[in-house]
């Protein structure tokens, strides 16, 4: 990651706004992303091949497919988290409305505060204490008095379904949370920064079923606000979800992984147009 | 040592009737390779504590010898003859010398040995990192008795700078003001700086060792939330290497405290107290015990372990409340996380 020119255009319009309208500008931040002729690697190895794809805003698209077939790395290029893994390299578009997120004056950090991130693991900074895991996204992006700041975070904790659950103990550490509340906590993290996209990587495989439960209903009620993109291994939950679903798949071992359909989840989970598709959301995988 | 007995019992069948072959589940229920084990490493940790307790009963008597003859408040005076009638001798100025060169060598090493261990850990590419991380280590074994040559043929003509520039606009404060400007440097403000350099590796290696295992997926959490490399530092790595920090000064401090060879190679010990720093004179307890001991008498020597006694002490406080506040800081140190 080397931190390139200041690129204030992705940044800017995330919280100009917010700042002096927030209801307002929640209606307006989802924005749609259109990959073109993606290609991510580590090192030599290629990762994903040549992948096109459109993601709508104010939708749940979910990505699945079996283990390694680079559904985790494409999602990880769409904020530019990718290159941080050591021989981490991208080639192709990833366009954000129009603006391409690999272009040559765009600085990855400011990308990065415009598209959430929600992980595998729950991972609240364990120093902090709730309130302040809440803040550390606003606190990054400068000045916010007290008062906007509490504002901020009970509107997050509030949006993560937390709120009645922590509101008497913010100055307690993240870390003494179960680990879906947690979930919601980092959900609640990566929101309160208004991003435009939300990007979660398994948010609910380290979860048990009512903590699942509980995400994929705050999920739902995200998906009008933001854009977001699940990464999942659970098809049932891909179904339950999301609107949209792309199906990845590889052909061998150590071979790149590509996109082989994406299409409404309805229609995937019915009636897919590719036989392979239909192969492994029916179990006969391989 | 015979262990055929034990062979059987882990890996005998487990649902044998008890009636049918008595020896599969049946044995000593202690077993000498238990046993012997178990006597070795109790030993081992009696001695430890024996030896310690030797130590301070071996301190503490020869120290009651001369204490008692004393006629000067042993705490506070600065001065030290052991030979006089009556004997006066205290350790003022040798408190005073190992608090103020410890705490230059801390103020110049923590901060350089935390830069390091980050530039290492987080911002080096990895084929520049690790012969890095191999010279520290180098630095470490470097005896101290070639510190303390470098330190007196080397750093003290070449500090002449520095300390006429400390002296001219820092003179005002006394601690930085020359008697005698131009004199060598062989002060206690040299040997800081020495120290500094000779528990640089130490805390850099605690500190490295304490940063690589920063769990990335809070490097993560902050990247995510758009933060540069910096703020990834501060927000996930630091955080989480407080207490390592904390602990690896503690070890440097121990080390400047106790620095004997390199310190009184540097240092012209004076018996006159001053307050500044630049000028030849004061002295630690580890380089006064150096100097005095081999043209000491008997009661001079017991004199000599008096402030030895107290290096001792002090050692042990400064690990005490190193682990106190490592302690303390537990349920933020990410530790359970």
């Amino acid at each position: 990651m080397s931190p390139g020119p200041a690129a204030p255009t992705p940044r800017a319009p995330a919280h100009a706004p917010s700042r002096t309208h927030p209801e307002k500008a929640t209606d307006t931040m989802a924005k749609r992303i259109d990959v073109s002729g993606l290609t991510a690697f580590y090192g030599g190895h290629r990762a994903i091949d040549d992948i096109s794809m459109s993601v709508e805003p104010r939708s749940v698209t979910a990505f699945i497919g079996p283990s390694g077939c680079g559904k985790s790395t494409l999602l990880r290029t769409l904020n530019r988290m990718h290159e941080v893994t050591p021989g981490g390299r991208v080639e192709g578009k990833v366009m954000l409305d129009h603006e391409d997120l690999y272009g040559t004056s765009v600085d990855p950090v400011a990308v990065r505060r415009t598209i959430g991130m929600v992980f595998q693991r729950p991972n609240p900074f364990p120093t902090m204490s709730i309130y302040d895991n809440v803040a550390a996204g606003l606190r990054l992006n400068g000045d916010f008095r007290k008062k906007e700041l509490d504002g901020i975070v009970e509107k997050s904790l509030k949006g993560a379904n937390l709120w009645n659950e922590v509101k008497d103990r913010l100055g307690k550490p993240g870390s003494g949370l179960s680990g879906g509340q947690q979930q919601r906590l980092c959900i609640a993290r990566a929101i309160a920064v208004q991003p435009q996209v939300l990007l979660m990587d398994e948010p609910c495989s380290a979860l048990d079923p009512i903590s699942t439960l509980a995400i994929e209903d705050l999920i739902g009620e995200l998906k009008s606000r933001f854009t977001i993109v699940i990464v999942t291994h659970n098809m049932q939950q891909a179904a339950r979800v999301s609107d949209r679903t792309a199906f990845f798949n590889l052909s061998a071992v150590g071979r790149p992984g590509k996109l082989i359909e994406i299409d409404d989840t309805e229609r995937i989970f019915s009636n897919p147009s590719v036989q392979a598709t239909e192969d492994y959301i029916s179990g006969r995988f391989g | 040592m015979d262990l055929s007995h034990t062979s059987p019992a882990p890996t005998a069948p487990p649902p044998t009737p008890p009636d049918s072959d008595p020896s599969a589940v049946k044995g000593r229920a202690v077993h000498p390779g238990d046993k012997i084990f178990r006597g070795l490493s109790r030993g081992s940790g009696i001695t430890l504590l024996v030896i310690m307790a030797a130590i301070a009963a071996f301190l503490t008597y020869r120290a009651s010898i001369a204490l008692s003859a004393n006629s000067a408040n042993f705490l506070t005076a600065f001065e030290w003859n052991p030979q006089g009638d009556p004997p006066a001798f205290g350790i003022g100025i040798l408190a005073f010398g190992t608090a103020v060169s410890s705490v230059i060598a801390m103020v110049i090493a923590v901060p350089v040995a935390v830069g390091i261990a980050l530039f290492i850990s987080h911002y080096a590419p990895r084929r520049i990192a690790a012969p890095l991380a191999y010279v520290i280590d180098l630095l470490a074994a470097v005896p101290s008795i070639i510190y303390g040559l470098w330190g007196a043929l080397f750093l003290v003509p070449y500090l002449d700078g520095l300390t006429r520039w400390l002296d001219r606009f820092l003179g005002w404060t006394t601690l930085f003001e020359m008697s005698n400007p131009g004199s060598p440097a062989r002060s206690i403000f040299t040997v800081g700086i020495l120290l500094a350099i000779m528990i640089l590796p130490i805390i850099t290696n605690v500190c490295r060792e304490v940063f690589l295992q920063a769990p990335k997926m809070y490097e993560e959490a902050a990247l995510a939330l758009g933060a540069t490399r910096w703020e990834v530092i501060r927000m996930s790595v630091l955080p989480f290497g407080r207490s390592g920090i904390i602990s690896a000064s503690m070890l440097g401090l121990g080390r400047a405290l106790g620095e004997t060879m390199a310190v009184a190679t540097v240092l012209s010990p004076g018996s006159v107290f001053t307050w500044h720093l630049l000028d030849p004179g004061s002295g630690t307890f580890a380089q006064n015990i150096a100097a005095k001991f081999n043209e000491a008498d008997e009661f001079g020597r017991d004199a000599l372990i008096a402030s030895g006694l107290v290096l001792f002490v002090i050692t042990l406080l400064v690990n005490g409340a190193a682990r106190y506040i490592i302690a303390r800081r537990k349920e933020y140190s990410g530790a359970d996380a």
